[in-house]
């Protein structure tokens, strides 16, 4: 290829990435503005008046500290269950080869891909039913059980790559499964336990609407359904709060996925997960 | 590898955590949705359910609205995930390809924070962006096109938004397969005197294939049941214009109260579900099974 052709060319693919970057930064800019801007609508017209008390006035029990509690509970008690499970099953699925831990992985495998939007109305009916709706704990427990498919496959990836020789030595030391387990296996796997409970985590804090559907009292709601009860209620006249809010309730996200991928590469959450 | 050396029940007992809870709340609602489908279950807190066959999937069958739906549905999937999120990612992912550090960073920082915004914000960012006083409308503005989008084009709207939130996803996919791609093919096609279009075409993407498969098979099933996205930007609407499965199914459970009849529309979505997570089982390398 000629220096001529190579020129143009060049400076065509920077146009095409300058267009992308632009594309994909436009929608954050009015959220970013508004929540500086004290008397921001939903017009993108830019004062010169900056000012932090959007930021102030929803640093409120009501409407930050409350609800992000909530999440806070919600997200990490399923990220613990989670985890606590998907570790112990995954201990036999990457130890032994059986015929039951074979269809136990295709199932898991198969369960990953089911849309969880659509098993939330016989969730519904049942709990109603069992009178389990607006119950946090109940909440968890289905949170935990629909994120445990695809923790199994990660975590079982993560142990296969734990040698098994290291094991054998504390057998023949007398120990048990649950003991090489716990003092041999889990502090190796320390990157693979937080990759899982991270991602765990951060999916269930975005997660709207399984809380949206179990849970009715607003004092138990997590931020996830609270800022949309927000931005229903005053969103057109309190713009700049509802972006204040909605940049207060992201931020833990972004940095919690900023730190994994200093940490652990960029695509981080991905691992184990596209094989193919 | 060593077998055998921790007794049976230990090895059963490791399971028991995540078997009951998977049996009793994943697939203890899957067998509840099969029995609800067939009865007139209500939200409004009549006591009596009574079974009524079919006729849930009959009223389905003769429902405009649930057709309209489902076309949506497809509409959705093909326009923002098949198409948008999967070219988008791939060109993204190429394009990329030996730029230099801060263009790549620049330009993958802004895809990738698009896609760890929560779905409500997300939600939020595009309506304030389409909004008759928007962003968008202030840039179009001068050339008389301003309009509001959610309103004049719901579906492209909802569309766009979900291409910006998910083309992450692809491009990390791609970014992986391309890396994999060794070097020399590709200098030893353009030394054949191969354009960087039949490189592409010769070279690259039949060795990326089954990524691509893959791919497409999991963003098919992320985008299948949207669910917060379309009902923060419009709810469904203007009318029904951007109703998809899931929103219908959402409305008709818990606005109108027929939990049965929902619950039946959910057998749909999950029985599509199922066939395309069937296909990705299949496709995908399980080397320890």
């Amino acid at each position: 290829m000629t220096g001529a052709r190579r020129g143009p060319m060049r400076l065509a693919v920077y146009l095409v990435l300058a267009l992308v970057a632009i594309s994909f930064f436009l929608p954050f800019l009015w959220l970013v503005v508004a929540s500086i801007q004290p008397g921001a609508a939903l017009s993108a017209d830019i004062t010169w008046e900056f000012s932090f008390r959007n930021f102030a006035d929803v640093l409120t029990v009501d409407t930050i500290f409350r609800p992000v509690l909530n999440s806070l509970i919600i997200s990490g008690g399923t990220a613990l269950l989670t985890v606590f499970a998907a570790t112990l099953a995954a201990y036999p699925l990457s130890r032994y080869r059986s015929r039951f831990g074979r269809i136990f992985l295709y199932g898991i495998l198969f369960s990953t891909g089911l849309p969880i939007t659509a098993v939330m109305v016989p969730v519904y009916t049942m709990y109603s039913q069992f009178e389990l709706t607006d119950s946090v704990p109940a909440l968890i427990l289905f949170m935990a059980a629909s994120s445990l498919p695809f923790a199994i496959w990660m975590m079982k990836n993560f142990m296969d790559s734990v040698p098994v020789e290291l094991e054998e030595a504390a057998w023949t030391d007398g120990a048990g499964w649950l003991q090489s387990l716990r003092r041999i296996i889990l502090p190796l796997m320390i990157p693979g336990l937080t990759v899982v409970f991270v991602f765990t985590f951060v999916t269930q804090w975005g997660n709207f609407f399984v809380p949206f559907i179990l849970l009715q009292s607003p004092d138990s709601q997590p931020a996830s359904v609270t800022i949309y009860t927000f931005f229903s209620t005053y969103g057109q006249v309190a713009y700049g709060q509802l972006a204040a809010f909605a940049i207060l309730y992201t931020l833990p996200v972004v940095l919690l996925y900023t730190a994994m991928s200093r940490v652990f590469g960029g695509a981080f959450s991905l691992t184990g997960a596209v094989k193919g | 590898m060593t077998t055998a050396t921790a007794p049976r029940a230990a090895r059963i007992g490791a399971f028991a955590p995540a078997l009951l809870l998977l049996a009793v709340f994943f697939a203890g609602p899957l067998i509840w949705a099969v029995y609800s489908a067939f009865t007139d279950v209500a939200l409004t807190g009549s006591a009596d359910v009574n079974f009524i066959g079919a006729d849930n999937f009959v009223t389905m069958w003769n429902d405009a609205q649930f057709w309209n739906s489902l076309w949506l549905t497809l509409v959705f999937v093909v326009g923002s995930a098949v198409i948008g999120q999967n070219t988008l990612g791939l060109l993204i992912a190429l394009l990329l390809r030996g730029r230099n550090p801060v263009a790549r960073g620049l330009v993958s920082g802004l895809v990738i924070s698009a896609w760890t915004v929560p779905e409500v914000v997300a939600g939020f960012c595009w309506y304030s962006y389409l909004h008759r006083d928007g962003t968008l409308n202030g840039i179009l503005g001068w050339g008389g096109l301003d309009q509001n989008w959610l309103y004049t084009t719901p579906m492209l709207a909802v569309i766009l938004a979900n291409v910006w939130r998910g083309t992450a996803f692809s491009m990390l996919v791609y970014q992986a397969a391309l890396n994999d791609v060794p070097p020399e093919l590709h200098e030893a096609a353009a030394v054949d005197g191969a354009s960087a279009w039949q490189r592409l075409r010769s070279v690259t993407l039949p060795l990326i294939r089954r990524s691509i498969v893959t791919n497409l098979m999991l963003i098919t099933l992320q985008t299948l049941a949207a669910f917060g996205l379309i009902y923060v930007m419009t709810k469904g609407g203007p009318g029904t214009k951007s109703s998809t499965t899931p929103i219908y199914m959402y409305q008709e459970s818990f606005q109108f109260y027929q939990l049965g009849y929902g619950t039946a529309m959910a057998l749909v979505l999950l029985v599509i579900g199922a066939i395309f997570s069937l296909i990705y089982v299949r496709l995908i390398k399980v080397d320890n099974l």
